[in-house]
């Protein structure tokens, strides 16, 4: 990981950005979270002050186990991104986790992206840490 | 059809020729491209009572209301809604809707880019994070996702749901070069920006050889970065009536958005929404469609819309798309973006517009890859990332 510090380039969160801060600030932890709406029950992903399926405005934060499937992916190849052109190839994916939640990241730790990942495949969290903040990846589980 | 509404037609097109600029700045293209489809249409800038602007025009500030001095019009109407490569199609949808309200008569949509003269990589810039914090950077900024990945997405999942094949995708970029190989200014692009593989039509076999971007979309999948512009003029049956072309009438519109969702199924795109609402105003189906203007940022994005227009059904695009039978020249379906589209004769960044114009020759009969009687048209536009956040507008067009 101190390898990867020195990447301060990657694009990472910026703040003050009250939304989405308490996602991060816990990040950093190594925790991934997601918010429940006390009053129907909902999940609400992205991070946001109401809730996005009736008009509470009382939401708390859960704590994922971070395990999950793949949606889908894909292997990019060409970036001209300074930061992720150095990577390539690398996934993206979306990621379905099981609290019913789905997030956009990374599938890491496969030797050919290719043939490494695929939709429906478990996956759970990897931590990749940074300067000033930790972002979550996923790997085959 | 009885109760079909001809209340607004455009009466004045525009596309401008040249895929790489010299010097010009996109208001100077967007102001040319006015100027000349306001000719077309036999009218004059103090004509002009409503302008709708996506503001490519550049960061002026007040938008709507500088861009209406630089052209010196005085309009009733100002509409700057941008949501990306198919505001022209929501701007038609309001400008039909404002000049049935009657407040206005004769409305202006204009675009200009020089995308490629700046060396903008709209699809694999990565996403930047330039700018102040935001929740949807935030978000989704770390992990090199980038435009045509993005796409690549629903690719990937049409392809698991519903065994479409890299081979049926390739099918929508072949039939495009076709008809662009057949229109001066689309074959001028493809060899001033030295498309690959030349200027000539491609197969399904060039398509599958060329080099992979974003699994499973590869480069003949997706469409250039070119300069361009056009101008489309949309008028009040009065003003129309008037007019030295024949009024290629608006005769549905509908819009719909689209946004990432736990849970949600990312195959279907915004269309399934905007589709049903313009075919049913217009009280026509997809089958009887001559001409489909289908905004082919990538392959992908040609075969989900399909399916979600009611071409086809959900998940049998692949098999539609075969077999070459969306060529202009192609009896039973309807003809697929005969000017060449975003994949083989312009993507300055937001092609919606042209979609319009395209559908517009179609029905005025002056296409490079005509129709015989050809009679109605669908235009649709997408903006913004079909596998997350975009927008989408349908617009029905019909001649007399």
């Amino acid at each position: 990981m101190a390898e990867e510090k020195k990447k301060v380039e990657v694009p990472l969160p910026k703040f003050p950005e009250p939304d989405t801060e308490p996602f991060w600030d816990a990040a950093r932890n190594h925790e991934l979270r997601y918010q429940v709406c006390d009053d129907c029950g909902g999940i609400v992903f992205h991070p946001r002050r109401h809730c996005t399926h009736c008009t509470s405005l009382n939401l708390s934060w859960k704590t994922s186990k971070g395990e999950g499937t793949v949606y889908s992916y894909s292997v990019v190849r060409q970036n001209y991104h300074p930061a992720f052109r150095e990577r390539i190839p690398y996934v993206i994916a979306l990621i379905d986790l099981d609290e019913g939640f789905r997030m956009l990241s990374n599938v890491v730790g496969v030797d050919d992206p290719a043939a490494g990942v695929s939709i429906g495949q478990r996956v759970r969290v990897e931590w990749l840490d940074f300067e000033g903040a930790s972002l979550p990846a996923f790997t085959p589980a | 059809m009885a109760t079909q509404q001809r209340d607004a037609a455009i009466v004045g097109i525009h596309e401008y020729p040249d895929r790489s600029v010299d010097g010009l700045t996109p208001l100077q293209i967007k102001a040319e491209s006015a100027a000349r489809a306001l000719a077309d249409a036999g009218l004059n800038w103090s004509d002009v009572d409503a302008i709708y602007d996506a503001g490519d025009g550049g960061p002026q500030g007040m938008a709507g209301l500088s861009i209406s001095e630089y052209f010196n019009i005085k309009p009733n109407v100002i509409d700057t809604t941008s949501v990306g490569g198919s505001s022209y199609e929501f701007h038609a949808s309001h400008a039909k809707r404002d000049i049935a309200a009657g407040k206005a008569r004769v409305a202006l949509l204009t675009y200009g880019s020089t995308a490629r003269s700046q060396s903008f990589n709209i699809g694999t810039g990565g996403r930047m994070r330039g700018g102040p914090p935001s929740p949807l950077g935030n978000m989704e900024g770390s992990w090199g996702m980038t435009l045509i990945s993005n796409y690549a997405l629903v690719a990937h999942r049409h392809m698991h749901e519903y065994g479409t094949t890299s081979e049926q995708l390739a099918e929508i970029a072949v039939v495009t070069r076709a008809h662009a190989m057949r229109n001066p200014e689309a074959k001028r692009a493809i060899e001033e920006l030295e498309l690959m593989p030349a200027v000539r039509e491609i197969s399904v076999q060039d398509v599958i050889e060329s080099r992979m971007i974003a699994d499973p979309l590869r480069m003949l999948d997706s469409c250039f970065i070119s300069d361009g512009g056009g101008a489309v003029i949309i008028a009040s049956p009065n003003v129309a009536r008037d007019c030295p072309h024949t009024p290629v009438w608006l005769l549905g519109a509908g819009e719909a958005t689209k946004y990432p969702e736990n849970g949600g199924d990312i195959t279907h795109s915004a269309a399934a929404q905007s589709g049903p609402t313009a075919f049913g105003e217009a009280g026509v189906t997809p089958g009887e469609i001559d001409i489909a203007m289908i905004y082919d940022s990538f392959t992908i994005t040609v075969l989900t819309i399909l399916e979600d227009l009611g071409f086809c059904k959900k998940g049998e695009g692949g098999s539609y798309v075969e077999g070459g039978g969306l060529a202009f020249d192609k009896p039973g379906q309807p003809a697929l973006n005969t000017d060449g589209g975003g994949l083989s004769s312009n993507h300055p960044g937001m092609r919606g517009i042209f979609l319009l114009i395209e559908a517009a020759r179609q029905l005025r009969g002056d296409s490079t890859s005509q129709v015989p009687d050809a009679k109605l048209a669908v235009a649709h536009g997408n903006g913004g990332m079909l596998g997350a956040r975009h927008s989408a507008a349908t617009i029905i067009l019909g001649r007399d």
